[in-house]
């Protein structure tokens, strides 16, 4: 069993690097840099050479490739090409943010869609799982901004917008009260309570994504276990639907389970990209956007090794999970 | 009333009666919008009112007329799309089971390594400089897409290369494309058909992200995607004009949803509910 998980643990590192390689080389190669990102369509074709000199641009790719590559082996992710920054030193404050937001949501969604999943596959055909499934339904069909817009029409706009009528109330709470706040803000030396009341409503967008998704492929884990003989065996010796389930079939998916829940976190990470956009949340994913449109490359790749470590990394840890709950893998053939 | 043989349940009902009448919408576009997609009609964000029926955009644009159009741009490149990327993840998917093991390995592995990155990554990356081009983001997102429908249609060919039937149509002396075309695929059909709705559904929610994000649709074309990102900044005020065009998007998702859903359940196997005795 060691054997298997070191081997699926090099595998991701190989993986990562592989990426890391195909990923520069693609940015160097798209004929679009930094250099006409910022002078722009108008910029001739002399202002163009000169300032391309003047960013490093015009040497040969492998060069660059192998100096992007030692400075990542001392821990450093170079310097912005448009505002000369140390990319690390701004994105660190940015993923510490990002990682606040997608925990968050994370710690509400994952033991509420395993427990509703559970719930709906014991009342499976029955009022609790039909509407279970409805709702996750319409769920994963909602793109993220709307129910990002959705929450902040509802619950943080001024109190006045609501209750225009009764005066008293705006009296007593003040003209500007607002429930939650849409824009997110975030420092990392806020008391905790502030830091969840600020972040709260982009994590409840993600909550809600990624909830529906995790109930979906709890409670159909847990129904392709159903059909199985010892399934029938356990219903024939009398016992309940719910002592079933929990007992006997759970533990025979928690594989499909662990596995989804780990992918869906990786998306949490990605899906954070537009939240943050939704709630001007100052993490990694606007980050991202920025330098994309600024064709900043080290920023670029940097936030790009984020979101693909993270992916792989809980993609490994995934398959590192399944093969401990699932008796079968434990001793390979 | 029957389709295909099956009667369809209430739900997948109101799914057909929504993408029908969105596919109808998108056709008819330029008889049944009031204004046209471009032309600024009043002032900001002007409230709903029976001239201008869900108000208008943050430059005066009609809304509905914009959503009317967007239909077209929106469902029609998101289709596009996903048709190419089945087009090209089938033909591969196939051809890795069919080819043998040097092909399979080759392709796999590639297929591996892109979905080992978020897609929206990749995307971001390959669009940087693709300049508003509706070509270039039609192949991207066909491109990426198609690793998905790889996966599905080399497992689903796998486990067919294996039956009888290929092995005598082989011993029969059929070629490559043969043996794909017309012994694999017509019975690789029902699975990758569900799978064809689902990856719709996909590309449809994540060409809108894109758009809202600023990568895909560029302006003047009325997107539905790009018209939530024009209009997002008023929804602070509580200006609801960003709202229409993403209930849209969230109408046209669930409608397809709902067929699948309802198309899923015919093929569903019966689970443990009947061992309950």
């Amino acid at each position: 069993m060691f054997r298997l998980i070191a081997t699926r643990v090099i595998l991701g590192l190989i993986t990562l690097l592989a990426v890391c390689i195909l990923l520069f080389l693609l940015i160097a190669n798209l004929g679009y840099d930094a250099a006409s990102a910022v002078l722009g369509q108008g910029a001739t074709p002399d202002a163009l050479v000169v300032y391309r000199h003047e960013l490093g641009l015009d040497r040969p790719t492998y060069v660059r490739l192998w100096e992007w590559l030692s400075n990542l082996a001392h821990g450093s992710l170079g310097t912005s090409l448009t505002n000369q920054r140390d990319v690390l030193t701004t994105l660190t404050p940015r993923l510490s943010r990002s990682l606040f937001l997608a925990g968050f949501a994370a710690f509400i969604a994952v033991p509420l869609a395993v427990g509703l999943g559970i719930l709906a596959a014991i009342n499976e055909g029955k009022w609790p799982d039909r509407l279970a499934n409805i709702v996750s339904l319409a769920t994963i069909s909602l793109p993220e901004f709307f129910v990002g817009y959705v929450l902040i029409l509802l619950l943080a706009l001024n109190l006045s917008a609501y209750v225009v009528q009764y005066q008293w109330v705006i009296d007593a709470f003040g003209e500007n009260f607002k429930l939650f706040t849409s824009d997110a803000i975030y420092s990392s030396d806020m008391p905790l309570l502030d830091k969840l009341h600020n972040v709260a409503l982009p994590a409840f967008a993600l909550t809600m994504l990624v909830t529906a998704h995790i109930l979906r492929t709890t409670r159909s884990a847990l129904l392709s276990v159903m059909s199985q003989p010892y399934i029938e065996m356990a219903f024939l010796k009398g016992l309940s639907r719910a002592r079933v389930i929990l007992v006997h079939a759970l533990p025979n998916a928690a594989a499909p389970i662990i596995s989804v829940i780990a992918l869906n976190l990786a998306y949490l990470i990605v899906g954070v990209v537009v939240i943050e956009t939704v709630f001007n949340y100052h993490g990694v994913g606007e980050f991202m956007v920025d330098g994309v449109g600024k064709a900043d490359a080290p920023v670029v790749l940097g936030c790009a090794l984020v979101f693909a470590t993270a992916f792989i990394s809980l993609n490994t840890l995934a398959d590192v999970l399944a093969i401990l709950v699932n008796p079968r893998l434990r001793h390979p053939r | 009333m029957r389709l295909f043989g099956h009667r369809p349940t209430v739900l997948a009902w109101i799914g057909i009666l929504i993408v029908s009448a969105f596919i109808a919408v998108a056709i008819l576009a330029p008889w049944i919008a009031p204004y046209s997609e471009s032309e600024s009609v009043s002032e900001t964000w002007a409230d709903m009112s029976t001239q201008y029926p869900l108000g208008t955009d943050n430059i005066g644009r009609d809304i509905l007329s914009r959503l009317i159009f967007g239909a077209r741009m929106t469902i029609g490149i998101a289709l596009a799309t996903t048709l190419l990327s089945f087009t090209i993840g089938t033909t591969l998917g196939f051809a890795a089971a069919a080819f043998g093991r040097a092909v399979d390995q080759i392709l796999s592995r590639i297929v591996d390594v892109v979905l080992s990155v978020p897609v929206l990554v990749w995307a971001l990356i390959l669009l940087q400089g693709a300049n508003g081009s509706i070509v270039a983001l039609v192949l991207t997102l066909a491109g990426l897409d198609s690793t998905r429908v790889f996966r599905l249609a080399r497992a689903v060919a796998t486990n067919l290369v294996a039956m009888d039937f290929v092995e005598v149509a082989r011993l029969r002396g059929e070629g490559l494309g043969w043996i794909m075309f017309r012994e694999i695929l017509p019975n690789a059909l029902p699975p990758m058909i569900t799978e064809f709705g689902l990856r719709f559904c996909f590309n449809f929610l994540f060409l809108a992200s894109l758009s809202f994000l600023g990568f895909g649709i560029q302006p003047p074309f009325a997107d539905w995607g790009s018209m939530v990102r024009e209009s997002g900044g008023g929804i602070n005020q509580g200006v609801v004009a960003a709202l229409w065009p993403a209930l849209a998007i969230a109408l046209m998702t669930i409608g397809v949803n709902l067929i699948v859903d309802w198309v899923l359940s015919i093929n569903a196997r019966p689970s443990g509910a009947s061992a309950e005795l």
